[in-house]
């Protein structure tokens, strides 16, 4: 894993004790809220319904064992004893005072993590594959890159105060995990004709209120070209981007107002001097980066105890069917820890846990701990043979879940339960999605169905892209529910398309359960996913269900 | 036609803590939305916010929000304002840890 440079330990400290400073002038009234607020929003806290809210990066969503310790100690000494998991590889700490979080902000630096650029009109978190440098189809590693991006984005002059927030992702695989045509930025490692490594490079791709899927700007970027032409993507939309309306300043805007050719020509243009000024030294640091991402030494056990476990125990053999994901080694397993137990809030680990999957992945994975956009903790290297030992650890937290990709397995935002945008509540609607298809007992059955709620029209949630995607909205005073069907978040990414009319919190889980019968009832047999039915069948026949009262007419004319 | 005037209550986070607090009328802030001030007159609503946001030393994002009297004191009218009196339905923190829960 990358180890800071005395140059990142320099810059991370400096913030540190100038956060520090800035905090102490807040509170003595020297600085107002109105030159606090800014400040404060660079280094990641926010200030939400209940209490201060600190968002801290956890680049392209690695961490070390000892990082992963770190923040349980953060979680139990300033906070309430747990952290919250994001969409975005960040973990929330919801309760923070404000005269603590400079020890906090300490307390991550001494581990090598920060809290800079989460908030704020830059260059956000830079996310990747959470099955980075493990999965069996991987191309490359997307970390070293995200790594460069990190930083050359921190603190980078010129995109400190951009039209709007901006959001990159990479994936070094085919299957993207990484939501990568959803961000404003999208990079796809591959290879080209004479196999070396290059990008293929999306732009302009977003959910949130006006939801757009990025589009290719470039099919293949060489690698030495790619940090010139991010930046002069980044410069295009710094001087062409709106700042007169907020929801119209994101680059997705930008690059339908000015339209996909010409938003182009303008990069090209631009990319003709940005490529000029860089002289190779981004290459080099590339190199040192790479070299800090090794392959672990993989441990060469016999598999016989995993085999053997999987024929006796069904309870562990059923965790193996739907929480691993093949790894590049054959005796090695990518392990997917959820974080989605039925009536838990989607994303929480309290500090115990995290303690606990600290020592696991000490014990069994290298080191290693990822945190998934989907809310989950995977541990990328597990020898097969560990597996069991793995399980039964992971069973005496309460994190032997095995729903990973399945409809329990629900992605939420925080909702109106902590976040000051939100328009209603996602948790428990979560939570109660979960318990009712686990009384149901149909979760298996059912298959892989992905559900992905948003506590408002911002859609951290990702709700666009849920097979079943609901979006918590206040409609005179209640909450009311809309939702959205067919959604993908894959390299296929499609938008999901509206029901009709909203339900009421007390009616959306029956709804769901609903529009999960009728795919059911009407499916062609197992092999047939809910998304395939989708896009065989289209939304006909979940309307049907959904609204029977509905006249005939207005049924089948899409909302 | 500009909307007949609605009881209000003058609603901020803490500075320190980030809590919710709301004004009384004695200017002091309540962690306690029943010891909030109602307020039942346009002009007097507005001059109270003016006295809250002069309280930086104090709160932040002093606003005025809707309210209703009720026995123990002004409630919430909107699941908004409910939720910031009493906290998270996730887990039994904020507000309703320490002191009573107030209804919508
Ligand atoms: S989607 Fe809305 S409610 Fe949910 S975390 Fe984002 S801003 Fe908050």
């Amino acid at each position: 894993m990358y180890q800071y440079s005395d140059f990142d330990r320099d810059f991370v400290q400096a913030r540190v004790d100038q956060f520090r400073a800035q905090v102490a002038r807040r509170i003595d009234g020297s600085l107002t809220e109105d030159e606090f607020k800014p400040l404060r929003l660079m280094n990641g806290l926010y200030l939400q319904l209940h209490a201060y809210m600190l968002r801290v990066a956890i680049p392209y969503g690695t961490l070390s064992s000892a990082q992963m310790r770190q923040l349980a100690m953060i979680a139990e000494r300033w906070d309430k004893g747990y952290g919250h998991f994001t969409t975005r590889q960040n973990i929330q700490f919801n309760w923070p005072e404000l005269g603590d979080v400079p020890d906090m902000l300490q307390a991550l630096a001494d581990v090598q993590m920060h809290a800079i650029q989460t908030s704020g009109n830059t260059i956000r978190n830079v996310t990747a594959d959470h099955f980075a440098g493990a999965a069996a189809d991987e191309v490359a590693d997307p970390r070293p890159v995200a790594e460069l991006l990190r930083q050359w984005s921190t603190d980078h002059a010129e995109f400190q105060f951009l039209p709007r927030k901006f959001k990159i992702a990479v994936t070094g695989a085919p299957s993207d995990r990484a939501v990568t045509a959803a961000h404003d930025i999208g990079i796809r490692i591959l290879r080209g004709e004479d196999g070396e490594i290059g990008y293929r490079v999306l732009v302009g791709g977003g959910l949130g209120r006006t939801p757009v899927i990025g589009k290719v700007i470039r099919e293949f970027v060489p690698g030495a070209d790619l940090l010139p032409y991010l930046e002069a993507i980044v410069e295009t939309y710094n001087l062409l981007g709106r700042r007169d309306n907020k929801y119209k300043a994101r680059i997705k805007i930008t690059v339908n107002e000015t339209g996909l050719e010409a938003f182009r020509a303008k990069v090209d243009e631009r990319f003709a001097l940005t490529r000029a000024r860089f002289t190779g030294i981004d290459q080099q640091i590339l190199a040192a980066i790479k070299a800090q991402f090794p392959e672990p030494a993989y441990r060469r056990l016999e598999t016989g105890p995993y085999e053997a476990a999987l024929t006796t125990d069904p309870a562990f053999r059923a965790w193996t069917e739907v929480n691993l994901a093949a790894h590049r080694q054959a005796d090695h397993a990518i392990v997917t820890v959820s974080l989605k137990a039925p009536g838990e809030t989607p994303g929480d680990a309290t500090a115990a846990q995290m303690r606990a999957l600290a020592d696991l992945a000490e014990a069994h994975a290298y080191g290693e701990l990822r945190i998934s956009h989907e809310q989950n903790v995977i541990l990328p290297h597990v020898p097969k043979a560990a597996l069991p030992g793995v399980f039964r650890a992971l069973k005496e937290i309460g994190l032997a879940t095995a729903n990973v990709g399945l409809i329990s397995d629900i992605i939420a935002c925080p909702g109106m339960d902590y976040c000051a945008l939100a328009t209603a509540r996602s948790i428990p609607i979560a939570q109660e999605i979960a318990l009712r298809f686990e009384a149901l007992k149909l979760e298996h059955d059912i298959g892989p169905l992905k559900i992905k709620i948003s506590g408002c029209i911002n859609a951290c949630g990702h709700h666009h892209v849920g097979h079943i995607g609901i979006l918590g909205l206040d409609r005179a005073g209640v909450e009311n529910y809309q939702l959205t069907l067919g959604g993908d978040g894959t390299e296929e990414m499609t938008l999901g398309e509206r029901t009709g009319p909203g339900f009421g919190a007390e009616a959306v889980v029956g709804a769901v359960e609903t529009i999960v019968l009728a795919y059911l009832d009407k499916r062609e047999g197992p092999e047939e996913t809910f998304l395939q039915f989708y896009r065989r069948m289209g939304i006909a026949p979940f309307k049907q269900a959904l609204y029977p009262d509905a006249p005939k007419r207005e049924r089948f004319v899409a909302a | 036609m500009s909307k007949p005037f609605t009881p209000k209550v003058v609603t901020a986070n803490s500075l320190l803590k980030g809590d919710a607090v709301w004004l009384t009328e004695d200017d002091g802030w309540s962690p306690d939305m029943h010891e909030a001030e109602l307020i039942e007159d346009e002009a007097h609503a507005d001059l109270r916010l003016l006295w809250a946001q002069s309280q930086p030393h104090l709160v932040v994002g002093a606003y005025l929000a809707d309210a209703k009297a009720g026995p123990m004191g002004p409630e919430p009218t909107h699941f908004r304002e409910a939720f910031r009196s009493r906290g998270p339905s996730n887990y039994p923190l904020g507000k309703q840890a320490g002191t009573p829960a107030v209804e919508a």
